[in-house]
């Protein structure tokens, strides 16, 4: 039996163009759960998003702005997606570049929303 | 600069007939909510109609948002009560040169260095403009590898963007907190070690290089760009301006910092 957040997880990988869905500690980068396609090594994008979420939450910080919410870095090869999601925790994908962006977006903050 | 927005609200509400409209939509219009700025300064001048710096406010406003019609139109409108007005010939000689009008350019930008000769930035631009009609006259060499003049009052110059180096030290720029002050020093140093950040996170995920870092907190939407390997430029706007333009935002400024790294040697 699969726990709720994996199935949460699980709709977003079934979207097009999404390779990975993970829940992840914002502390120290951990898996917490986890969907993904056979071949996605899920720790490095977990940790590498804790990792560039909490660097980019310092300058929220620095601007006396509320919290970083949603995060999306692009690159050639694929896109990374942070969601900000129960406090601690942190909604993490890796996509292709063809995928529709608004589309995963909602569905990490649906998601978060979820498992708040 | 401190700008406090609500007790300027709450003067000009108190008393509409006030002229702290001037500064609460710019104060407006720094933290990107266009369409608050647009509304108090568009009221300001109906009540003002004869005052040059309001239009002025509503063209800086409307060339922010894009439209450059409106800017255009609001520029004119400042020409004809000032015409000596200087804000208003280096906007109307971007709006002329994004247009492709550089004979229209150029005369707008001599008639703002003749306003302001002491302004190096408008020399230069005035000099490049002039080389640019030149070259089109006697071709060629293609207009992209020419430097491009971009006045001080360009859209991008007037979003709240900052450039800065991989060590965390402004190089250019300035970006504001929700309550006006400045944040660019303490952003800059908040973005120290980003880059290799971003890098190593991209290549070791198997998405090579990143191209752009976008962030939502709040009222501030935040765009992240690296115009050069040693550079990170920061580009913010309020929320209700949508990431994707946001983003075609962005284009233009990496656009403009590349230049300007470039001129800088």
């Amino acid at each position: 039996m699969i726990s709720r957040e994996q199935a949460a997880l699980e709709e977003v990988t079934r979207i097009n163009g999404v390779r990975s869905a993970i829940l992840v500690s914002a502390d120290d980068g951990l898996v917490v759960a986890e969907a993904a396609l056979e071949d996605q090594a899920t720790e490095p994008a977990a940790a590498f998003a804790a990792r560039l979420a909490g660097r980019l939450g310092i300058l929220t910080g620095a601007m006396a702005a509320p919290p970083m919410s949603v995060l999306l870095l692009q690159a050639a090869l694929g896109q990374l997606f942070v969601v900000v999601g129960n406090p601690g925790l942190l909604l993490v994908a890796v996509t292709n570049n063809d995928v529709n962006i608004g589309e995963v977006r909602l569905a990490l903050l649906d998601v978060a929303g979820r498992l708040h | 600069m401190t700008e406090d927005i609500s007790g300027m609200t709450s003067q000009l509400a108190q008393d509409p007939s006030s002229l702290v409209f001037l500064p609460l939509a710019e104060a407006l219009r720094r933290r990107g909510q266009f369409d608050a700025a647009l509304a108090v300064a568009e009221r300001g001048i109906q009540r003002y109609p004869q005052i040059a710096d309001g239009h002025d406010l509503v063209a800086r406003i409307h060339a922010d948002q894009g439209a450059g019609d409106a800017a255009f139109d609001a520029w004119t409108a400042v020409l004809r009560l000032k015409p000596d007005h200087l804000g208003a010939h280096k906007g109307l000689a971007f709006l002329a040169f994004r247009a492709g009008d550089l004979g229209r350019s150029a005369k707008h930008l001599s008639r703002a260095l003749d306003l302001a000769p002491g302004d190096a930035s408008l020399a230069a631009a005035v000099e490049r403009i002039r080389t640019m009609i030149a070259t089109k006259t006697n071709p060629p060499r293609t207009a992209a590898s020419a430097p491009v003049p971009i006045p001080a009052t360009a859209t991008t110059e007037t979003t709240p963007t900052l450039l800065l180096d991989s060590q965390g030290r402004v190089l250019r720029g300035r970006v504001d907190r929700v309550d006006g002050s400045d944040a660019s020093e303490a952003a800059a140093a908040a973005l120290a070690g980003v880059i290799r950040e971003a890098d190593r996170a991209a290549n070791l995920l198997g998405l090579g290089q990143w191209r752009a870092i976008a962030i939502e907190g709040g009222p501030i939407n935040y765009e992240l760009r690296s115009p050069t390997p040693e550079t990170l430029l920061l580009v913010t706007r309020g929320r209700e301006v949508p990431a994707g333009r946001l983003a075609r935002i962005a284009d233009r400024a990496v656009e403009q910092a590349r230049r300007w790294l470039e001129e800088l040697g």
